[in-house]
């Protein structure tokens, strides 16, 4: 009998009344708690399959991989050892492409939650009209990632609309694809457009989970809507900004298709974040043990901030449970 | 907040969220009224927010360029089958992770917890290498199949997981007396009371592989086997400089369809993804 905690087997599950109850008929060998275990392994098989083929399979391959020298084009996969890690460490393109990672992610985050959050709070007053608008932030949400990206692209673009709104304005707008700060601003700010709304939506359920008493009372005391704000709602809500954020960090990482359609990594290596880069030299490139011995690093920097930001949800979110 | 706010606060506040909704609402009204005009008048400025004449001739040139009919099927149809495969699989596993009581449960649910670490970009070189080994290269294998079994359905497999927890624990017992077995009562009584998860659980699937771009453009070569995110920014001309028309033209072809779906469900969209374990 395996000893169960509720929080895995669920609280529901009472135990099977022994003897042959109608409840449960217990049909000689045959009993419900086997049946539970041949019905609940059953049901989990294929995920498990799946999960042990196409995730746990690859990344044991692919730290494999990491070790060999392994030219498609050239044919060649020869065993190498630590060669594609020293490599990576003298990689002159290497601290480029982590800065861009740096920048890009960080950006995109701070940009993300911030935006999402100013845009919860200004839906969640009471006003006519704010279902619409929700529906509207949301919409580029479900809007095809590279047709959004194909239309940013094209507004971008010197003669572009961008530039055509800042003329109007009198401002002279620069070549914003083809400028290193400029262009890594474009992806983050096309990214955080397209997705904010998802962010935005977590974080309107969870301002109207926070009880208008409070701000009542607030209110008697004398607190301005700033102290509400920062000593009501945000430790209200902080279980919600530990869980956006961990998702967002980790999708900022995944950015692909947004960079290859606007940038190219470039100018330079000014938007070559690291899964660009990856997929750079392991299929235009065709080094697949680099590419691999690349894959495995930006799985440790997922892990890594992953683990640090549950870490630090007892330091900073307030009443876990 | 129960005092109504002042009205200078309304139109400040008004004010503020039309100008900060121009860049999510403009690219959209754009991208689909530029497809409508002659390419003369796609960059002329100031431009004008409703075509002056309307031309096809960009969408025709959609289809002449590129099987597109072939790849809006491709799409089509890979996100439906990865959709209902998905939906089968997790909640399958989202049950019994959360009801049943069988042991290995804690080791095989930690199986899902390591797969939620692993992004797909991470093991796209193995894949490919895999699938190449057993000749499924340039097909839509990998494009069904990993997305239903691998990583992404392992989240939803999490998601189902976290929303049959929530449900009452009288339901089974009912269900017990009544003589239901397993499968019957996972079927008739908690996979109709899992609809609002399950909602979510598919429009996410559904959008994950209608914008697949990284897994496509490795695993396929052929065009009339291409996927629409991947035919989109094939439309270049002869130096490579993309044809705007006739992209944006294919672009609001793929957009609008789910759009316009999201607009009449909008409801259901938001609050069925706010409200289901997506909440943590």
């Amino acid at each position: 009998m395996p000893v169960l905690t509720d929080n895995v087997a669920g609280r529901a599950e009472p135990r099977p009344a022994p003897g042959g109850t109608a409840a449960s008929p217990r049909r000689g060998w045959w009993t419900s708690r086997r049946r539970d275990q041949l019905a609940g392994l059953l049901f989990v098989t294929p995920q498990l399959v799946g999960a042990a083929l196409f995730v746990l399979l690859p990344l044991g391959l692919v730290v494999w991989y990491s070790l060999h020298e392994w030219n498609v084009l050239a044919d060649t996969f020869d065993f190498v050892g630590t060669d594609n890690y020293r490599e990576l460490v003298d990689d002159p393109k290497l601290p480029g492409v982590l800065r861009s990672t740096l920048f890009f992610s960080v950006g995109l985050v701070v940009f993300n939650l911030a935006l999402a959050l100013l845009l919860a709070v200004l839906l969640n007053q009471r006003l006519r009209g704010t279902v619409v608008f929700r529906t509207l932030f949301f919409s580029p949400v479900v809007v095809s990632l590279v047709a959004w990206t194909i239309v940013w692209g094209f507004l971008l673009q010197d003669n572009g609309g961008v530039n055509g709104v800042a003329g109007a304005v009198g401002l002279d707008g620069p070549n914003w694809l083809r400028g290193e700060w400029t262009a890594l601003l474009s992806v983050i700010v096309v990214q955080v457009v397209k997705n904010v709304g998802l962010n935005m939506v977590l974080f309107l359920a969870a301002l109207q989970g926070v009880p208008a008493e409070l701000y009542e009372a607030a209110r008697v005391e004398g607190a301005s809507r700033w102290t509400q704000f920062r000593r009501i709602t945000v430790p209200l809500i902080s279980p919600t900004i530990l869980l956006t954020s961990i998702i967002t960090v980790v999708g900022a990482l995944q950015v692909f298709a947004q960079i290859a359609v606007l940038t190219q990594g470039g100018p330079g290596t000014s938007t070559t974040v690291l899964v660009y880069y990856l997929y750079q030299q392991a299929f235009q490139f065709h080094q697949f043990g680099y590419g691999s011995t690349l894959s495995v690093l930006l799985f440790l920097i997922v892990l890594t901030l992953t683990v640090v930001q549950w870490r630090m949800r007892r330091k900073w979110v307030f009443h876990e449970q | 907040m129960n005092n109504r706010l002042p009205l200078r606060a309304r139109v400040a506040i008004y004010g503020l969220i039309c100008l900060l909704a121009i860049p999510f609402v403009f690219p959209t009204w754009w991208m689909v009224t530029s497809s409508f005009k002659p390419v003369s008048d796609i960059f002329a400025f100031p431009p004008s927010l409703i075509p002056t004449e309307l031309s096809f001739s960009a969408y025709r040139r959609v289809f002449e360029l590129q099987p597109f009919a072939q790849q809006y099927l491709n799409s089509a149809y890979i996100a439906a089958v990865v959709t209902v495969g998905t939906l089968a699989v997790s909640s399958l596993a989202g049950y019994a992770f959360a009801r049943i009581r069988f042991r290995g449960q804690h080791a095989l649910f930690l199986v899902v917890l390591v797969g939620l670490l692993i992004p797909s970009e991470v093991t796209i070189v193995p894949l490919f290498q895999m699938f190449n080994s057993v000749g499924m290269i340039d097909t839509h294998w990998p494009l069904i199949l990993v997305p239903t079994l691998g990583a992404p359905s392992v989240l939803a497999t999490f998601i189902m997981r976290q929303f049959f927890i929530t449900l009452p624990g009288e339901l089974e017992e009912a269900a017990r007396v009544d003589g239901l077995g397993r499968l019957a009562t996972f079927w008739r009584i908690a996979l109709p009371l899992a609809r609002p998860a399950l909602g979510a659980v598919a429009i996410f699937t559904f959008l994950h592989s209608w914008n697949l771009y990284l897994e496509p453009i490795v695993f396929l070569s052929t065009p009339e086997k291409f996927t629409l995110p991947q035919a989109l920014t094939q439309f270049v001309d002869a130096y490579g400089g993309p044809m705007w028309d006739v992209q944006l033209s294919a672009a609001s072809m793929t957009a609008l369809p789910v759009l316009v779906v999201f607009v009449i469900a909008q409801r259901q969209f938001i609050e069925g993804l706010a409200h289901t374990g997506l909440k943590g």
